[in-house]
């Protein structure tokens, strides 16, 4: 028999905001355990949330930039459930009210076709503590440093047919969220993080098979193997004559297979209500408006301009805008060297070799924003040849150095002076006289032998054009 | 010179203010009544005499170089309920499950009385996270009524009202989540107000009904009340549900007059269970008001029916939630057990009441799945007819009167055998805070056991200096509020 696979996402993603969504604690990743929280997110009694209006905008951004309805009479909701990295025993979020409706990314379909995927809603709520097992003193502690960071959850409508789909929807979406500013998305630290609901269904039945809900997917990859798996796994039961449980699994990747968390018996009544400690938040249509304005240049946006402004090649912009960290590169790189064409090729040469060579992607580039573009400038006016460029960038790229200093320091600068370049030249020229005889017979090897010999005396640290010139002029006199 | 023990708060800063007394003298005077009557009483959880001294040692200095001149109740000694949180200072609500824990941060009000240079002596008993009308739930001790050591002070405030009959303090915080202020102040015969929801900052009480619960205070007459709630009043940063209103000024409720004003009195405020003594008092009070010049109506208020079901509906919804994150492990009570599940289970099961788990239960099954259309929605609705209903009257009235009960004091141990009994008495005050509205409590008169009865006036949403000024006038006219107990 044929089956179809239906698929639907519930993505989470962590926002960028400095501050948390309830109290002024910030939310940067890492830190010792406990040091980002106060009284409030960490849930002592008596304290109480109040809104940062700054995740109300970055919501209002990934409605628009997902073609949703933005709600305006908004309100949180108590989701209770009792786990201790939850310290008030219940999280604020959205039930009754999400702040965003009726969406769509447009996707390429399994038949190659543009697709739309329907979003269902988008709503605002905060995120968890982690629990932490020590299993050297067996013990669990609890790091509240998460409690309260603000987060997006987005429901897909089931309209996702194959893993090419879902990585195809994660890629439009986590490029939208990076370049509305709202999430830098990484996977790893969890600021992204998909639950797939998954079921089957004969070819050509309008009725949805039961569906299971996995988590615990840490990369694209592993999302696409859960699916593959776990729709075989369905399809298997089926054949066999048994029938799938609706149920919570959870994904083990090192294993390749998941295994089943809790069954719909068990699943928690999370008593619901309206949050009673936050007055609805009014989104006006000037709300909406002036994000609309402010909205961030999107990737299709973007990758125009470079092409038709910038006079990028249309590969080459392709290869930029596939990653916001390169994005961000290159427009600061531009922004200082002046010159985007060859800001581009360095990105695209230098930099994606030296990537590769380290085995690392554009979201870990952990070096000096401007870095690059100051190495350009130096090379481009003749500071420093072009070759000692790719060796300071190496430089930078593993070590951050700081470029400028590092060639001062390292003393790789060339000497363009003619009051310091002319002695050396005119020495070469009163030790050669043979070749300076030739050269003046017509010779124009012999200028190209006493180039040679000039460089050499000024062990490379001038520019050829230069002592190209200075070297004429004095042969030519 | 009069006593210190019958002075008013505001008289009492004004001799700190002109030199005739010093702070650490008023507070003495206040400790010394402490010492003699707090063992029969039981009025507070925690005294702090030294954090007193320490406060008052800043506060003098303050008074003394005139940085305090504009504040009516700076030095005087002020009793805060033991729900509201004061820093590095035990903070129980009057339960086992919080009874070592010291909150690292101050609420706002706490903040607001001390920069008044008013003085923390300390933390009052409750009914157990302000859940009960009788501070017998109390994990702790039971408060006695200073009028009768037989009869409940009344809660779940009693402590902040009893220490005030007691003249243990000369003022007070409570919260008021259903007449937990009110309810108190009429059966200890002082003067406590329940302001409008939002114009008072939550931050730093501990919760238990979010959308209902209010501080508020309690004191010997309306001019110390409407001074304190002009401390404490005031839009906060951090409570969201708090307002932006125009400055309430405590002086202004002075220039007030009766004369013309137009009273509504709830007929169904008047009905079947009302004692006989609480209605001729109260009836007398109305007279008064008439003999002032106001213009009183009966109008009806029948909608009262609802009142009780839709308050337990969602004070109990949002309670249950609220109490979820005692756990044992953070702070507070921790059961010994043998692993995390048993230590949480036992925790909850040993350090909480019998009637907060009541209202536990009772919230859980309201907001369970396939019950919450029944109950908590149709709370929610009822909530809005009452308001529509108050709102109307307003559109009539200047204000309303009314009992704040149906009858004085019980007996210590009557109530606590029949909870359904215990919240029908709630009755006539937990409409209040359902439209959230601000509502006063003034004595007018004892019972034939000589108990202090209540008079409660409701004013529209904001409008505190109607009823404190009104208030004023009854007690410019009345000794009602002066009279005090045989016992001291």
């Amino acid at each position: 028999m044929n089956y179809e696979i239906v698929i639907g996402l519930e993505v989470h993603t962590e926002l960028s905001t400095k501050r948390k969504i309830f109290c002024n604690c910030t939310t940067q990743f890492g830190g010792e355990p406990n040091t980002h929280v106060c009284e409030i997110c960490s849930g002592m009694p008596g304290t109480l949330p109040v809104l940062n209006k700054k995740v109300v905008e970055y919501a209002i951004r990934t409605g628009i930039a997902t073609n949703c309805d933005i709600t305006t009479n908004n309100k949180f909701d108590r989701k209770n459930y009792f786990y201790p990295d939850l310290p008030k025993a219940y999280q604020i979020s959205q039930l009754y009210f999400p702040i965003c409706r009726n969406g769509h990314i447009d996707i390429i379909g399994k038949d190659g076709e543009e697709k739309q995927v329907r979003i269902h809603e988008i709503h605002m709520e905060e995120d968890a503590g982690k629990l932490i097992h020590d299993d050297w003193e067996d013990c669990t502690l609890v790091d509240y440093n998460r409690c309260g960071v603000p987060l997006l959850e987005i429901v897909s409508e089931p309209d996702m047919r194959s893993a090419e789909e879902v990585i195809d929807y994660l890629t439009k979406l986590r490029s939208i969220l990076q370049y509305t500013g709202v999430s830098d998305c990484k996977m790893q630290e969890g600021s992204l993080r998909a639950d797939v609901n998954l079921s089957v269904r004969e070819m050509g039945s309008k009725e949805f098979g039961t569906r299971t809900e996995m988590k615990n997917m840490n990369s694209f990859k592993a999302i696409a193997r859960a699916i593959e798996y776990e729709a075989q796994r369905q399809i298997d039961i089926i054949e066999e004559g048994g029938k799938v449980v609706q149920e919570t699994r959870r994904w083990d990747d090192a294993n390749g297979e998941s295994y089943a968390m809790r069954s719909k018996e068990d699943a928690q009544d999370y008593k619901y209500f309206p949050e009673p400690d936050l007055p609805p938040i009014i989104i006006g249509k000037e709300w909406i408006e002036s994000v609309k304005n402010n909205l961030p240049e999107l990737k299709d946006a973007k990758k125009k301009r470079y092409i038709e402004q910038l006079g990028l090649p249309e590969y080459d912009t392709g290869l930029i805008t596939d990653s916001i960290h390169l994005v961000r590169l290159f427009e600061k790189t531009s922004e200082i060297c002046k010159k985007p064409k060859i800001a581009a090729n360095w990105i695209l040469g230098e930099l994606l070799m030296r990537l590769n060579e380290s085995g690392k992607t554009p979201e870990d580039i952990d070096f000096d924003d401007s870095s690059l573009g100051k190495i350009i400038v130096m090379v481009e006016e003749g500071k420093i040849s072009r070759d000692t460029g790719k060796k300071v960038f190496k430089k930078v790229f593993e070590e951050n150095v700081d470029p400028e200093k590092y060639v001062a320091e390292n003393n790789l600068g060339l000497v363009s002076d003619t009051a310091t370049l002319k002695p050396v030249i005119e020495d070469v020229i009163a030790q050669n006289e043979k070749s300076v005889n030739e050269y003046k017979g017509g010779k124009q090897q012999a200028l190209q032998y006493l180039i040679g010999q000039c460089m050499r005396a000024l062990r490379g640290k001038a520019p050829a054009q230069e002592v190209q010139k200075i070297l004429k002029e004095l042969l030519d006199k | 010179m009069m006593k210190l023990s019958e002075m008013t708060g505001i008289e009492i800063s004004k001799m700190i203010k002109s030199g005739e007394i010093s702070v650490k003298e008023v507070l003495q005077d206040t400790f010394d009544r402490i010492d003699k009557t707090e063992k029969t009483f039981n009025c507070y959880v925690t005294v702090d005499k030294e954090y007193a001294l320490q406060q008052a040692e800043k506060v003098q200095k303050l008074i003394d170089s005139g940085d305090l001149d504009d504040s009516p109740l700076a030095g005087v000694p002020i009793a805060v309920k033991d729900n509201i949180c004061v820093k590095d200072k035990l903070t129980t609500c009057s339960s086992k499950i919080l009874y070592n824990f010291k909150p690292v941060y101050n609420a706002t009000v706490v903040e607001k009385i001390q920069k008044a240079g008013m003085i923390i002596i300390g933390k009052t008993n409750m009914d157990e996270f302000a859940m009960g009308s009788t501070t017998e739930t109390s994990a702790f001790k039971i408060t006695k009524n200073p009028w009768n050591e037989s009869k409940v002070p009344g809660g779940s405030s009693g402590g902040s009202a009893a220490c005030i009959a007691a003249k243990e303090s000369v003022i007070a915080l409570g919260s008021d989540t259903g007449g937990s202020i009110r309810q108190p102040a009429s059966y200890c015969g002082v003067t406590g107000l329940k302001p409008t929801y939002g114009t008072v900052s939550r931050y730093g009480l501990v919760a238990f009904a979010s959308s209902l619960d209010q501080i508020g205070p309690l004191g010997r007459d309306a001019l110390d009340c409407a001074a304190l709630y002009e401390i404490i009043s005031g839009k906060d940063e951090k409570d969201a549900t708090s307002m932006e209103f125009d400055k309430f000024s405590f002086s202004d409720i002075k220039n007030y007059s009766l004369k013309g004003k137009k009273i509504g009195v709830p007929t169904s405020y008047f009905g079947k269970g009302l004692a006989p003594d609480v209605k001729q008092r109260v009836l007398e009070s109305i007279e008064i008001f008439k003999s002032l010049g106001a213009e009183v109506e009966e109008f009806d208020l029948d909608i009262i029916k609802y009142a009780v079901p839709t308050y337990y509906i969602i004070a109990c919804a949002e309670a249950c939630s609220n109490l979820s994150r005692y756990d044992g492990i953070k702070y507070g009570y921790s059961a010994d057990s043998k692993n995390i599940l048993d230590t949480f289970i036992k925790s909850r099961s040993e350090g909480f009441g019998l009637e907060v788990k009541r209202r536990i239960m009772l919230g859980n099954f309201v907001l369970s799945s396939g019950y919450y259309d029944a109950y908590y929605n149709k709370a929610l609705k009822a909530k809005k007819l009452i308001q529509d209903a108050f709102f109307k009257a307003f559109d009539k009235y200047d204000f309303l009167v009314g009992p704040v009960a149906p009858d004085t004091a019980p007996s210590i141990g009557e109530n606590l055998s029949d909870p359904l009994k215990m919240y029908m008495a709630d009755i006539y005050t937990v409409m209040i805070n359902i439209a959230g509205v601000p509502a006063l409590s003034i004595p007018c008169g004892v019972d034939k056991g000589n108990m202090p009865i209540g008079l409660q006036l409701i004013g529209k949403p904001l409008d505190e200096k109607t009823i404190l000024s009104a208030a004023y006038e009854f007690q410019r006219n009345t000794d009602f509020h002066k009279q005090c107990s045989p016992l001291l």
